[in-house]
């Protein structure tokens, strides 16, 4: 019944915001610490992946690449976490294929916002 | 809960604040190390970047500094020296001290130690004082872009073009939550203009050559619809244009429209008016516009009449009391009419003629606005009857002790009047077992960390031709183990049975299911679900019970807008007729005997991916002869999940009058009806949510008492 989101951030802390909000929404949800830690976790039905940009490994822009180069995830909307420092990552990011973003410092009410617009 | 994610935060920073340690101790020996900068830049990146989310703002604030210039450490504009390395150790301790402190804030003697901290930092790196000078955009789109109540600004009517970059897709977006958003902001209407996908030979169908118009009258201001684009805006032309207020102008002439979309230049309809045919169709014969634009400009002048009628409405305000048995006699003549003309249409394209056709096409212009226009007086928002549980919420609180509160949403929503007439009981039930056995007392409320007053939540929203009607509270859940003692002791299920979660809570449906372990004043006296399963039955709607144990319970209705006519779709069957309501249908596929698969009893199809079961009508209803080599799988959306009807052939769309079928068939449950077709002859209308109900079950009774986990 619920989508499957997968969130990808190295912050423990952040997954488990990101795990608390997305699950009291009605979601299931996937953690990865970095992008090589996603790929290996890909499963069949996934319907969205957020993903935080600096992580060991593999960034949040590599994985981007990575899953729009894959046939099975190549329209899967993927929702980066940035900060405002980062302007030209966002870009990057944007250029690589994500699909929208969340600044942080971000409420659950925000992230649960950007996931509804996403995902409709 | 806050708690909790500060602790985790707590554990994470500490162990981070280790590991920064280390790896400043390694770059202190090889300064030119890529891979520990990086380290580095990550570990303060998390600390500032968690920090700020659980409200370490002391913390995330320090430690945004330190974080610009490891970036520019990173993107080589400040190099690694020893006096670098010795001031960020004095800074990562400084976090720590932060971290110790009690509120993560610390008392003026730390703030200054900080302050201290960071102009050192400042002397060593002197390149540039704040390299991470932060530019402020848009602050969070997601909150700006939640749709708030209608402020009570006056409503403006805007049309929108949204023109995707061909290569939209490849940023995962999906263009259909846009417009949903849209849509959510007030009176909507959308058209997708089709004139640039190429022949199929060029087609490329990971494009997306489709671009949209669409009118919005809303009281939002053009930023919030600015916002709903927010994440598109560099991957898609999107141009919002304020039309003219409705009571500004009077109703403007399809040419005119055109012409102020731009789409055809001002003189160009002067020139080809005059002749009789209508301008748009003139325009696209002279190939000045394409039919699509037309259809656009078609739109915005209806939309622009139902936003002008809507205003009229609230004007005026004047209504007429009319007995019901009245609307009622003209529904019925409204149904044999459409049956009629259906019968008009179909002999008019066998008989031929010019003449014929076109008086059968007027007429069917007409009873479909007949139709419409009838239907529409007999329907209500259903907003005054939930306004009336607010005193039932009330009355019952108080009498069980318990606290509660009652929000509700969508009471625009419309509904036919008697089906509204018809809900009221089984929500009164609903709404009664809500706060009795839904919502906690108080005291177990403030022990499970909620607030004391439950919530008892009423929506109504329209979903195609149905209206989901929900029910939820705030409360415990579904007690699943004390439903599955209750079900073994009712003997509903085996004692060993396994059961899925939403199969336990289907339990409670069952006639005479009450698991209260009192009877109290209320709810309990062993009339349960069952009575509203029965109300919902005679309305043809369907109930879903959904639970999550500690956060509460939700109770869907899905009620048919109407029960008198209906849209259908006709299929056929070795020579039979059968129409299946298009509200339930999501696609027709053809059925390719190789990718089917056949498993056990269960027949499934794989359908962009995903496994849907099916069912072939011809063996289900025993009709004997030979499929033709390519058959038809309509896939309904059900209960159960999405379902496939496999038949012969579609036939097309259909105004389907429902009859009710005779005595002798009223235990048939997958029939709803009946309806008669143009030349005459009876078609019986499949009930897909019933059928495969049935099909499942037959199915589940060939394997066992086994079932798969759900």
């Amino acid at each position: 019944m619920g989508k499957i989101i997968m969130t990808v951030d190295d912050s423990a802390s952040i997954r488990q915001v990101v795990r608390f909000a997305l699950r009291g929404a009605g979601y299931e949800v996937i953690e990865a610490v970095d992008g090589q830690d996603a790929l290996a976790r890909l499963a069949a039905p996934l319907h969205l992946v957020i993903t935080d940009l600096n992580m060991p490994r593999m960034d949040g822009i590599d994985l981007i690449r990575s899953l729009r180069s894959m046939a099975a995830y190549k329209y899967v909307p993927v929702i980066m976490l940035t900060t405002e420092s980062q302007e030209s990552r966002k870009q990057a990011g944007k250029a690589a294929g994500a699909t929208a973003w969340i600044v942080k410092p971000f409420t659950p009410q925000q992230l649960i916002a950007v996931v509804k617009k996403v995902l409709g | 809960m806050m708690d909790a994610h500060r602790e985790v935060y707590r554990v994470e920073a500490a162990e981070l604040l280790a590991e920064l340690e280390i790896s400043l101790l390694e770059l202190e020996e090889r300064p030119g190390d890529p891979e520990l900068v990086g380290r580095v830049f990550r570990a303060l990146h998390t600390i500032k970047g968690s920090g700020a989310m659980f409200g370490f703002d002391a913390i995330a604030a320090f430690t945004h500094e330190l974080e610009g210039v490891f970036d520019g450490v990173r993107e080589g504009r400040v190099s690694v020296t020893p006096e670098l390395i010795g001031v960020t150790l004095a800074a990562r301790d400084h976090i720590q001290t932060l971290l110790r402190a009690v509120e993560g804030g610390g008392d003026s003697e730390t703030a200054a130690a900080g302050a201290g901290i960071l102009e050192r930092l400042r002397a060593t790196v002197a390149v540039s004082a704040d390299p991470a000078a932060p530019e402020r955009r848009a602050s969070q789109p997601a909150a700006a872009a939640l749709p708030d109540e209608p402020a009570s600004e006056e409503a403006a009517t805007y049309r929108i073009r949204f023109e995707p970059a061909r290569d939209i897709f490849l940023s995962g977006v999906n263009p259909i939550p846009l417009f949903q958003e849209l849509a959510a902001l007030g009176h909507f209407n959308l058209i997708a203009h089709l004139d640039r996908i190429p022949p199929l030979g060029g087609f490329n169908p990971e494009e997306c050559y489709t671009y949209w118009d669409a009118v919005l009258t809303t009281a939002v201001a053009e930023n919030a619809i600015r916002d709903v684009f927010i994440f598109v805006e560099d991957r898609a032309r999107v141009s919002i244009q304020r039309v003219a207020s409705p009571a500004e102008g009077t109703r403007l002439r399809v040419g005119e429209l055109l012409v102020e979309r731009g789409d055809v230049a001002p003189g160009e309809v002067e020139k080809h008016l005059g002749a009789r045919p209508r301008t748009g169709e003139l325009l696209v014969q002279a190939g000045l516009v394409s039919p699509d634009k037309v259809e656009a400009a078609v739109l915005e002048q209806r939309h622009l009449d139902e936003i002008r009628q809507k205003r009229r409405t609230v004007e005026t305000a004047a209504t007429l009391r009319v007995p019901a048995a009245k609307v009622d006699g003209l529904v019925n003549v409204v149904g044999e009419l459409v049956t009629v003309q259906a019968r008009l249409s179909g002999y008019s394209l066998a008989a031929g003629g010019d003449e014929i056709v076109f008086i059968a096409e007027e007429v069917e212009r007409l009873t479909e606005l007949l139709r419409e226009t009838v239907m529409s007086i007999r329907m209500m928002p259903i907003g005054e009857t939930f306004s009336r549980y607010k005193r039932l919420v009330r009355d019952l609180s108080a009498e069980l002790g318990k606290k509660a509160e009652l929000t509700t949403e969508g009471n625009e929503t419309e509904l036919d009047k008697t089906v509204i007439e018809q809900l009221n009981d089984p929500l009164v039930h609903l709404i009664r077992n809500a706060i009795d056995h839904g919502l906690e007392s108080p005291e177990r409320r403030l022990a499970a960390g909620k607030p004391a007053v439950g919530k008892i939540h009423l929506s109504a929203k329209h979903a195609g031709a149905f209206v989901a009607i929900q029910v939820s509270d705030d409360g415990a859940g579904l007690d699943r183990e004390a439903i599955r003692a209750r079900a073994i002791e009712r003997g509903l299920i085996a004692p060993g049975a396994t059961l899925g979660e939403r199969e336990i809570d289907a339990l409670i449906l069952a006639p005479g299911f009450s698991t209260a372990k009192q009877v109290t004043e209320v709810s309990g006296r062993g009339v349960g679900m069952d009575v509203v399963q029965r109300s919902l039955d005679a309305l043809r709607g369907t109930l879903a019970v959904a639970s999550t144990p500690g956060q509460g319970t939700t109770v869907t209705l899905r009620i048919p807008l109407t029960l008198a006519i209906i849209d259908g779709l006709l299929v056929e069957v070795g020579g039979n007729i059968f129409v299946m309501p298009l509200a339930s249908i999501s696609e027709c596929i053809e059925l390719a005997r190789n990718r089917a698969e056949r498993r056990g009893r269960e027949t499934l199809l794989a359908v962009r991916g995903e496994l849907v079961p099916y069912v072939i009508l011809r063996e289900c209803f025993s009709i004997s002869g030979e499929p033709p080599p390519i058959e038809h799988v309509i896939v309904a959306e059900t209960s159960t999940g999405k379902f496939g009807f496999v038949v012969d052939r579609v036939i097309g769309d259909h105004h389907t009058v429902i009859k009710k079928l005779g005595n002798l068939y009223r235990h048939i449950d997958e029939l709803s009806g009946a309806t008669i077709l143009g030349d005459g002859r009876v078609a019986l209308i499949l009930d897909p949510d019933k059928l495969a109900g049935s099909v499942v079950r037959e199915r589940q009774g060939a394997h066992g008492a086994l079932r798969r986990p759900a």
